[in-house]
C-alpha cells in the first residue's frame, strides 16, 4: 500500500516566531484586523509504502524524531491517507 | 599541534580557520565529511558555511555525516571541538550542545562586527581571555538566535557554561543591539565537560590586525595552551 503523509512542523508555542509576527503585521496592514496570531511552519509531503496505516504512521513518526523536526524547538503532526495513483 | 578542520559540501570558512591556525605556527589539516579519520587532530574545528546547503534546518543533515560519528566519539573522550557559526548549529543538532539556533529576530542576515564579553576563562577556549573582557569578533549569519528552555538556560548560567555574551562595545548590556536576539544575549556556550565550544561569531575573521581585529586569536591561542598543558600533564604521569 502507498500512503501520502503530510507532516506539519511548527515552532513550539514558547519559541518566538519572528516570521509569524511579520506576517501578522502584514495582514493587519492589509486590513485583516481580526488576525490575533500567526505561526509560520513547514509542510513536508511524503509518499510512503507500508503494510498498514498504523505501521506507516509509526515509521513517519520515527522520521520526524530523527530528522524532520528539531525536538528542542519544534512540534510536528502527521496526517495520513491512502495514496491514489494519478 | 594539529587542528583538524571539517569540510562539508557548502563549508566555506575552512580556509580562514586554517589561516588562523597557521598564523599561530600550527598545522591545519582538512577532514572530509565522508571520512572518519580525524588524522590525529588535537582539536577539531567545525567551520562556518552552509553544510549540505542547510536544507531542512541548519546543521540537520550534516550531523549525520560519517565524520560526525568520529567527532562524537572524540568529544565523548574529552577531545576539543570548536564549532563556529554553522559548526555551532551542527553541534546543537548533534546534541553535543544544548539549545538550538533559529532565525534572527530581525529576519535579516547580519554581517557585522559584534562585541563579545568573555564570561568565563575556565574553558580550554577562553583561558587567554580576561573574565569580563570585550572581544571584537564579526558575525555573519541569518540563523543565530540561540534558544533553549528556561531550565536549560538557568543550568548553563549556574554551571558557568556561557562562554560569550553579546554586549555593547563598552561591555554594557547589548539591549536592542543584539545581532540576532539570542536568549540572554548568548553568543557561545560550552558542553558539560567544557571540551566543546559552539559560538556564532567568527574568531578566524578576527585573526590578524589587518582584518580590523586580532581578538579571535585569543580563542585559537587558548586551545594551543590547553593542548600543551594537557600534553605536559600526560607526560608527568
Amino acid at each position: 500500500m502507498r500512503y501520502t503523509a503530510e507532516v506539519v512542523v511548527s515552532l513550539k508555542a514558547v519559541v518566538n516566531d519572528p516570521q509569524g509576527l511579520t506576517v501578522r503585521a502584514g495582514l493587519r496592514q492589509l486590513g485583516f484586523a481580526e488576525v490575533s496570531e500567526v505561526r509560520v511552519g513547514k509542510h513536508i509531503s511524503l509518499e510512503v509504502d507500508g503494510e498498514s496505516e498504523q505501521s506507516v504512521r509509526q515509521r513517519v513518526a520515527e522520521m520526524c524524531e530523527k530528522l524532520l523536526r528539531n525536538p528542542v524547538i519544534e512540534d510536528y503532526r502527521i496526517e495520513l491517507r491512502a495514496s491514489h495513483p494519478a | 599541534m594539529r587542528f583538524g578542520i571539517a569540510v562539508f559540501p557548502g563549508t566555506w570558512s575552512d580556509g580562514d580557520c586554517a589561516r588562523a591556525v597557521e598564523v599561530l605556527g600550527h598545522q591545519a589539516v582538512r577532514l572530509w565529511h565522508r571520512d572518519r579519520d580525524l588524522q590525529g587532530s588535537d582539536c577539531v574545528i567545525l567551520p562556518g558555511g552552509f553544510a549540505y546547503g542547510d536544507h531542512l534546518r541548519t546543521g540537520a543533515v550534516a550531523r549525520f555525516a560519517p565524520l560526525m560519528e568520529s567527532v562524537q566519539e572524540f568529544a565523548a573522550a574529552g577531545g576539543l571541538v570548536l564549532g563556529i557559526c554553522n559548526g555551532f548549529q551542527i553541534l546543537c543538532e548533534a546534541h553535543l550542545l544544548p539549545g538550538a539556533l533559529t532565525r534572527n529576530a530581525s529576519l535579516e542576515f547580519r554581517c557585522e562586527t559584534s562585541w563579545l564579553r568573555a564570561e568565563t576563562v575556565e574553558t580550554p577556549f577562553t583561558r587567554r581571555c580576561e573574565r569580563g573582557g570585550v572581544l571584537a569578533v564579526p558575525v555573519s549569519h541569518g540563523e543565530g538566535r540561540f534558544v533553549a528552555d528556561p531550565s536549560t538556560l538557568d543550568r548553563l548560567e549556574a554551571e558557568h557554561r556561557v562562554a560569550f555574551r553579546y554586549v555593547a562595545p563598552d561591555g554594557s548590556p547589548v539591549g536592542d543591539g543584539s545581532p540576532n536576539g539570542s536568549m540572554r544575549d548568548i553568543a557561545g556556550i560550552v558542553s558539560e565537560g567544557r571540551n566543546v565550544l559552539g559560538m556564532m561569531p567568527h574568531p578566524e575573521r578576527a585573526a590578524e590586525p589587518i582584518l580590523g581585529s586580532a581578538d579571535g586569536m585569543r580563542i585559537f591561542g587558548s586551545v594551543v595552551d590547553a593542548v600543551a598543558s594537557r600534553t605536559a600533564f600526560a607526560m608527568e604521569r
